[in-house]
């Protein structure tokens, strides 16, 4: 990489995907100036600048130029610094299989997973129903492989390891143990964290995941 | 130049995004077997091909497993046939600004058209359409940066969004009548306008298009199967 590259991150400590980008930095050895935003209170101007229609993060800003959404940073850093660490596999089909779990996760589990936490009632059962069987469908994908992306960890594994630092606040507003119905995904999260510097050095906290849960909760008048 | 590399294509004739892959296939000349579906009453095939969505459109190439979801599938077909009729530009940057383009169109713009149907309230109506009309002018936008002054979204033919967004041109006709407004024209989305003249009449896209019939067909299963919500 060029001595005067710049990368800055704009993220929020507490999104899975912004964790999927900082891991991807790590991965291929890549420094950056990382900016935590207040997405609760106060977007920053530089946020609102660099992603003007969503006004979401993770957003990579690299020499000046903004890319935005998790899955596109994750292809865009693989293709850039293309020199080590590839996250996606090379054979064609391999790619779109991974492209389309990592879709999956991004658009179904997620989606079900805000439910589980963010509603009451019918909705709220029918998304726990929804979200385990979504993890259920990523542990018949993950199979007996060390990871998803089979010996080396990969572009699916990056996509979806950090939603395990959200798994406490899931099972204690869905009633769930993950553990006991998926236990090759808790061994394979398990398997991550403890193999890979890249993930170990990013993760939060669980609990205090869980307590942004809590607050995130009484901001959305769901909890007293 | 044609291909028999045992490419099958389950797909629908009203369905955009089926006819997006088979604008791609057309531009890279690859032959293929298209399997209709039924969406009413939905093959073996199909539910064992993509059980996790049981959608078309699904790639079936040689004896590999099937891929669904219409974006994946493109970029597959780009990765095995980079040498013909390249869909996605080479530069890292320049790609990241499609996918972004495309994540739009299929995750905001395109489904405010289903958000239009099932809305019965006459004025969340009028508010969904302000939003279409945004988002029209968003895509406007987009075609100007990602074109570079050339006539299609890929340059000087075809590229990832032409197929992206063009694969949409017959529902937004239809949903133009039907509605009574106008999501492209010539005042507000002028170089869109005459880049949807060039879509429509070109050689990969037009024998493709589903005819006013085939939508307005899709569009009763729709209004039955998924009908709109009650005021």
């Amino acid at each position: 990489m060029a001595e005067n590259e710049e990368v800055i991150l704009l993220d929020f400590w507490a999104s899975m995907f912004g964790m999927r980008v900082r891991i991807g930095l790590a991965e291929k050895g890549i420094s950056y100036d990382h900016r935590q935003e207040d997405l609760l209170e106060n977007k920053s101007q530089l946020l609102l600048e660099m992603n003007p229609i969503h006004k979401k993060i993770p957003v990579l800003i690299h020499n000046g130029k903004p890319i935005c959404e998790s899955s596109i940073i994750l292809e865009y850093i693989d293709e850039t610094w293309n020199d080590k660490a590839p996250l996606l596999p090379s054979d064609a089909y391999a790619k779109a299989r991974a492209r389309f779990w990592a879709g999956f996760i991004t658009n179904k589990l997620d989606q079900a997973g805000r439910k589980v936490y963010r509603t009451k009632g019918e909705e709220h059962e029918k998304s726990r129903q929804e979200f385990m069987e979504c993890l259920k469908l990523l542990e018949g994908e993950l199979g007996d492989k060390p990871f998803f992306g089979g010996e080396n960890f990969g572009y699916l594994d990056v996509s979806f390891i950090p939603f395990y630092s959200w798994f406490q606040a899931y099972e204690t507003y869905g009633n769930l143990n993950i553990e006991l119905e998926c236990p090759k995904l808790i061994a394979w999260a398990k398997r991550c964290i403890q193999n890979k510097e890249s993930v170990s050095n990013i993760f939060p906290d669980s609990s205090k995941v869980f307590a942004f849960v809590q607050l995130l909760r009484k901001k959305l008048g769901i909890d007293d | 130049m044609t291909k028999s590399d045992g490419f099958k294509l389950l797909g629908t004739a009203a369905s955009p995004f089926v006819n997006r892959v088979q604008f791609v296939l057309n531009l890279k000349s690859i032959e293929y077997e298209y399997i209709v579906e039924n969406l009413a009453c939905k093959s073996e095939l199909l539910l064992t091909s993509n059980p996790v969505y049981q959608k078309v459109p699904v790639l079936i190439h040689a004896n590999k497993p099937p891929i669904p979801e219409s974006l994946v599938i493109i970029e597959y077909l780009d990765e095995m046939y980079p040498d013909v009729h390249p869909i996605l530009p080479s530069n890292p940057l320049d790609r990241a600004e499609n996918r972004f383009w495309a994540s739009y169109i299929d995750n905001k713009f395109f489904p405010l058209f289903e958000e239009l149907r099932k809305t019965p309230d006459k004025e969340e109506k009028e508010a969904i359409k302000k939003q279409i009309i945004e988002g029209s002018q968003l895509l406007e936008e987009a075609f100007v940066k990602v074109s570079k002054g050339k006539d299609y979204f890929g340059g000087d033919d075809a590229g990832y969004l032409d197929v992206v967004l063009g694969c949409f041109l017959a529902w937004v006709k239809f949903v133009e009548k039907r509605n009574e407004f106008n999501i492209i024209d010539e005042v507000r989305t002028p170089k869109l306008k005459k880049w949807v003249n060039r879509i429509w009449s070109h050689e990969a896209f037009k024998d493709v298009f589903p005819g006013s019939e085939t939508l307005m067909n899709l569009f009763m299963m729709l209004q039955t199967h998924k009908p709109p919500r009650k005021i």
